[in-house]
């Protein structure tokens, strides 16, 4: 098929005398690659749900944009950066792809996104923590969506810290992810006025945590803040009940998504405070929307990387469509020119540094007697404003934004 | 940074020996199936968490305890173990020991991908029975009862291997069938058949582990890659086949890696491997090994 795609083109660049026609959508397709984990440990968070949520937004939206017919390809790029930057590449050179959607692990990100900007191609980033990409590797052709590091900080840590949580000790994955949430936690604790008196760095993969969760005890903290994510997150909660801990000290998840949070009894996780970029219980438009993805996913319930998957999606064709064109930089001037408001995106607009702001919801686990079914697990304690959330634009240090 | 405090390092112990007497059990039944089969078996950690996953589906599925399924899960993964040794791991026998390493390691990937297919990768809620909930509180530490619970029952099965092979008839069989098959099939007795049992007992233990394990660390598909490669590591140290050396090096190892969790803990997941190196370097059959 790739070859005969190709015969083709070349026929049609002969027929035209090498010069592209003056078709506003290149090669007569606008083309979506889904990029993500799709059989490893943040295939539950990104995966097929993922590719699912951008077909989703393609139907809806008609399945075509500018009279042209819109497509979706999907590749797993199992978390390793060479492996994303490979599948990038093949799909841009190759099989013109437009836009990709995706890749979770943030060290793929990076990689995807400095290759796709080196070919003036949009990444739209709906899974990924890391807030590099609006910052110090922001790029005019990042679209940072769903949430990010920064914003989960600012949404559990603050309002921790100002109700009198002082002391704080971190349990972090040793690695890039875990270094930088804890570092801009740790920057959330000391401006509010609390300290930090300890930490560990446990490697990731830790299958026993008894032995930090004993040392995180005799710190004399208030709270122990696990920057850490999946496995090691359910694991460290799972020894911080069991060891008596979360009795007497908070235990707060940094970075918790809703299938984490299905992992975990009640008893253990019930009460738990946690920030999220989107819950699909919150109101009838996310209900809605919700229930449409679990009738397609086997009755899985959207995680927040899903929602943005769709949102940004969505909000790309939209900028194609108001643009004329598929060419990156018109579609991304439109983008950044139009607000983004649907089910998940609520006061949102994609600000200059790629940054997408919007409210962000503190949540709280439930526990047992709250619960209706399996897939009720969060209650929306707060909602806090996009301007609140996330890192301002002159704090982010994104040269070209600053500039422009 | 070295500030020692006593009480600290008393729990680090504790700790450390309730993680050993886990990594014991699991350096058992590789430690076993090695001894007797000759077989390097890649797939244990997958069996341990088909342990693990069993418990929680004879609880949502069929309403099966734990304390049941600490029974009926290692005779239901022993099943399919003697399953795979039948039909998958007896037409290879006569090969390189190579071959069957491959066949497990596949078995192993294959039974992760389906897991992580049917339930995801994030895994699965599962609740310490109410019988074993609380603790004890000790001078230096708070005690769980299901840790001390975990404790208690991994050496009492290692225990009980142990004697049940090295000090009955039975477990003279085995190691006689394994020393020369030739000679104890010219004596009557049904050799592929007590390789069979082994196997199947071997993970049988593994599927065990997984049950003790579903309470306290999370139920997911990757569970038994995260933990084989360092079981590997503790029977390579105690001498690969040494079944008392692999419950004593299990139990040691547990207490190297609980006290660099409390010294160091960037280095606790490598620690293993070094002291492992070092084994290696100066005795190349391992602690309790026989020579070549």
């Amino acid at each position: 098929m790739n070859v005969m795609r190709k015969t083709l083109l070349i026929s049609a660049m002969v027929a035209a005398g090498t010069t592209a026609q003056a078709a506003n959508v290149s090669d007569d397709v606008v083309k979506i690659g889904v990029l993500g984990d799709m059989s490893g440990v943040y295939a539950d968070i990104s995966g097929q749900g993922s590719v699912e949520a951008v077909k989703m937004a393609v139907e809806d939206f008609g399945g075509t944009v500018l009279g042209k017919k819109i497509e979706v390809v999907h590749a797993d790029d199992q978390n390793k950066p060479d492996v994303g930057s490979v599948i990038a590449r093949k799909w841009v050179e190759e099989e013109n792809v437009d836009v990709i959607n995706g890749a979770v692990a943030s060290s793929v990100t990076g990689a995807v996104t400095k290759f796709m900007s080196s070919k003036e191609k949009i990444t739209l980033i709906a899974a990924s923590a890391s807030h590099a990409f609006t910052t110090k590797a922001c790029s005019p052709f990042n679209a940072h969506w769903t949430y990010d590091v920064v914003s989960l900080a600012n949404g559990t840590v603050k309002p921790m810290v100002q109700s009198g949580k002082k002391k704080w000790f971190f349990v972090t994955a040793d690695y890039a992810f875990g270094h930088a949430l804890e570092k801009v936690a740790t920057g959330v604790i000391s401006n509010n006025g609390g300290e930090v008196v300890g930490g560990v760095r446990a490697p990731l993969g830790t299958t026993d945590f008894s032995s930090y969760i004993l040392q995180a005890q005799s710190s004399g903290a208030d709270v122990i803040a696990l920057a850490n994510a999946g496995t090691d997150m359910v694991n460290a909660l799972k020894t911080a009940a069991e060891f008596g801990v979360t009795d007497m000290v908070d235990v707060a998840g940094l970075l918790v998504f809703t299938p984490n949070a299905q992992a975990l009894d009640p008893a253990v996780a019930g009460g738990m405070k946690l920030t999220t970029g989107f819950y699909w219980d919150m109101d009838d438009q996310t209900r809605e929307w919700s229930k449409r993805y679990m009738a397609r996913m086997d009755g899985k319930i959207p995680a927040m990387p899903h929602a943005g998957a769709y949102s940004s999606t969505m909000h790309y064709l939209k900028a194609v469509e108001a643009a004329g064109t598929d060419e990156s930089k018109a579609v991304m001037a439109k983008m950044k020119e139009m607000p983004v408001e649907d089910f998940f995106s609520r006061n949102g607009y994609l600000r200059k540094d790629g940054r997408m702001v919007h409210d962000m919801l503190q949540v709280r686990i439930k526990n047992a007697d709250e619960r209706r079914d399996g897939n009720d697990i969060f209650a929306i304690e707060q909602i806090i404003p996009g301007k609140d959330a996330f890192l301002k634009l002159e704090e982010g240090g994104c040269k070209f934004a600053l500039e422009s | 940074m070295f500030d020692i405090n006593l009480f600290a390092l008393f729990g680090q112990l504790l700790i450390g020996l309730i993680n050993g007497s886990f990594y014991a059990l699991l350096a058992l039944g590789l430690a076993i199936i090695f001894g007797l089969l000759k077989v390097i078996n890649f797939s244990q950690g997958a069996l341990y968490m088909l342990g693990a996953f069993g418990a929680w589906m004879g609880l949502n599925y069929l309403g099966i305890s734990y304390w049941w399924a600490l029974f009926l899960v290692p005779l239901a993964v022993g099943a399919i173990g003697i399953l795979c040794e039948r039909f998958l791991i007896r037409p290879i026998a006569n090969e390189d020991h190579l071959y069957s390493l491959l066949l497990t390691f596949g078995v192993a990937l294959v039974l992760q991908g389906l897991f992580t297919h049917w339930y995801g990768s994030s895994g699965l809620p599962y609740a310490i029975p109410d019988e074993l909930k609380g603790g004890f509180r000790l001078p230096f530490m708070y005690l769980p009862t299901y840790r001390a619970w975990i404790i208690v029952v991994s050496l009492a099965v290692c225990l009980g291997t142990w004697l049940l092979i090295e000090k009955t008839k039975l477990g003279a069989y085995l190691r006689a069938g394994t020393e020369n098959p030739q000679l104890m099939q010219a004596f009557g007795i049904n050799v592929p058949l007590i390789v069979t049992l082994t196997y199947g007992f071997g993970v049988a233990l593994a599927g065990f582990a997984g049950v003790l394990a579903a309470p306290v660390y999370s139920v997911s598909p990757e569970m038994g890659s995260n933990i084989l490669i360092v079981v590997f590591a503790i029977v390579v140290i105690g001498g690969m086949g040494s079944i008392g050396g692999a419950i004593a090096t299990g139990l040691g190892m547990g207490v190297v890696e609980g006290l660099t969790k409390y010294f160091y803990p960037e280095a606790s997941n490598t620690v293993i491997f070094l002291v492992m190196v070092l084994v290696l370097l100066t005795k190349p059959a391992g602690l309790f090994g026989k020579e070549a």
